[in-house]
């Protein structure tokens, strides 16, 4: 089958691999009918993650209709269409059984190696480092999805692929972002990051009635989006990130704010920007926690920091001391999208929110490689890949 | 993983990996340069110039970790002018009584002809990975995803509740009636 493979630092390719198979007998294959490139996928890409290999097929946004299943799988058929979550969750674990799917303690293959990582274990992820189960992804023709009977989300066939597609990370992702802010009518959520997450941030939030949602960016294509959906938008480029949010709040700061950028940030003109380049160029840092900072400092006392942005190792000059003596409350972790899904795609079916809003390019999967420059690069307006095998 | 493969096409262009060969040979120029000044100097027979020598090696880490990072075109530019420093610093070498002013002229040759691989490099990264500073800006104004105005949505999911463990908000006392306040700047 084709598939997009990583080989090193930028180098995406549409390889020949061979087609998955059933390992386990709660396995099932998928044949994928859409893709998405995701932006925790660039940060693979910039090789950022340690952990990856040559081969490693790419992809944890993607849905599809199940060909094959394992003989002890028994919620899916041959047919079904599926949206497959990027955790990969056991169901069964003391973790999954209370919600927290995204560190499932059964889906990690290579858990001695995220013990090592992370002193705990996380979930087994799609088309990511091996530090989360080195499990093939889904930009590719087809795709074994372990765990089957809990890992995946049966859709209509009323609802488009483009609809329901982004059930699988990004919406969830927004969505558990502003969720765990636990929004008050009275807030002001501030987002930092416009790019898919940060748009499905700022509906959530808005769906969620803050009073208050502003988007901070710098690409005005994703701002005029953000305001789209109901964001005050501020460019860092042209104004005082912290002055305006200063200014909108009267002074107080916002209540709750969210990192949907990451470990990449971009605040070119910020002088702890550039310390953080040049500690990443010589390998003494590997995260760059621009917005962490920014967030720790403009945040109201006794406010909410949610972090859905990926970061991979080690952030310094973190000011600990404000989060501490502000009093700050830190939630972070990659989305539980299982514990959403249900909810967020009656949402879609009601017409509360059509997720497609995000797409801003359609290629088939052999132009691939060539979209993750793209998005990388901000070319071409691009907010959203979608790719057809 | 490590699955056989055959493969069709790449993320990486000439471009691409003309750059980061650049930069494996600043990275080595660099080390030479600042590791050995006298040895680069008397070969040119331009002793004296060890501190111009070690500069030129310290600009070379930096073009060349610049050129191995994930956005090498501002590098490969400033190798460009690197080599036009470089070439102004070996013409001084060219004066008659220099006895190894051959090897001054070999080096500029050298120096030319990198330059040009440069320049051809750095030109093709700035097509393929700067986005263009007075480019089409798309207008999404119109995406908002809701199926009525943005303003009209707030609440909408109201019916939701947040889930015991991820409440958050501290403090117990009543919260500060809202202040009118826009949703978005095109509110009024």
């Amino acid at each position: 089958m084709k598939a997009l493979c990583w080989h090193g630092k930028n180098d995406i390719r549409y390889d020949t691999v061979p087609d998955p198979s059933i390992e386990d007998a709660r396995d099932a294959i998928v044949k994928v009918s859409s893709c998405a490139i995701c932006g925790s996928d660039l940060h693979l890409y910039d090789h950022f993650i340690p952990g990856m290999e040559h081969g490693d097929v790419m992809g944890h946004e993607f849905m599809g209709e199940v060909v094959e299943v394992g003989a002890d799988t028994k919620r899916l058929k041959v047919g079904d269409r599926v949206v497959v979550p990027f955790t990969i969750v056991c169901g069964e674990c003391e973790q999954c059984r209370r919600g927290n799917f995204s560190v499932c303690e059964r889906s990690n293959r290579n858990k001695a190696l995220g013990d090592k990582a992370f002193g705990h274990a996380t979930a087994g992820l799609f088309g990511y480092t091996h530090l989360t189960g080195g499990y093939a992804g889904g930009q590719a023709e087809y795709v074994r999805v372990p765990f089957a009977d809990t890992t995946h989300v049966k859709v209509p066939d009323s609802l488009s692929d483009e609809q329901v597609l982004f059930l699988g990370d990004i919406f969830p992702t927004g969505w558990q972002a502003v969720v765990q802010c636990d929004i008050q009518p009275t807030d002001t959520v501030a987002i930092w990051g416009a790019g898919p997450v940060g748009q499905f941030c700022v509906r959530s939030a808005v769906l969620l009635g803050a009073r208050q949602v502003v988007c901070i960016d710098r690409v005005p294509e994703r701002l005029s989006m953000a305001a789209a959906g109901g964001a005050i938008t501020i460019d860092f480029d042209e104004e005082s990130v912290l002055e305006r949010l200063e200014e909108l709040t009267h002074g107080k700061g916002p209540e709750k704010c969210i990192d949907a950028v990451g470990l990449e940030a971009h605040a070119t003109r910020s002088l702890d920007s550039m310390y953080d380049r040049a500690k990443q160029a010589v390998m003494l840092e590997t995260d760059r926690p621009h917005v962490l900072r920014e967030m720790i400092y403009v945040c109201r006392p006794a406010g909410v920091l949610s972090v859905p942005g990926v970061y991979g190792g080690l952030v310094d000059k973190l000011p600990f001391g404000a989060l501490m003596n502000k009093g700050l409350t830190l939630r972070t972790g990659q989305t539980h999208v299982r514990r959403w899904t249900d909810d967020l795609l009656r949402r879609i079916e009601e017409g509360q929110i059509d997720p497609s809003f995000v797409i801003t390019h359609t290629v088939g999967l052999e132009q691939g490689p060539d979209m993750y420059r793209v998005f990388r690069d901000k070319l071409d307006n691009c907010i959203k890949v979608v790719l057809k095998p | 993983m490590n699955h056989p493969h055959t493969s069709a096409t790449s993320s990486l262009a000439t471009a691409d990996r003309v750059a980061r060969g650049l930069g494996y040979f600043s990275l080595g120029l660099g080390l030479l340069e600042l590791a050995s000044p006298r040895l680069v100097t008397r070969s040119l027979g331009m002793e004296g110039a060890e501190a111009l020598v070690r500069a030129a090696g310290a600009r070379e880490l930096l073009t060349g970790l610049g050129a191995l990072g994930v956005n090498p075109t501002p590098a490969l530019w400033g190798r460009v002018a690197g080599d036009a420093l470089d070439l102004a610093t070996l013409a001084s070498g060219l004066s008659p009584d220099n006895p190894k002013r051959d090897n001054v002229k070999a080096a500029m040759a050298v120096v030319l002809g990198t330059a040009l691989v440069d320049a051809m490099a750095a030109r093709a990264l700035s097509e393929r990975h700067v986005r263009p500073r007075h480019g089409y800006i798309a207008d999404y104004s119109q995406c908002s995803g809701f199926p009525r105005p943005a303003a009209a949505m707030r609440g909408e999911a109201s019916d939701f509740e947040t889930p015991a463990d991820m409440r958050a908000d501290i403090g117990s006392g009543p919260r500060p009636a809202p202040v009118p306040i826009r949703l978005s700047d095109t509110d009024q």
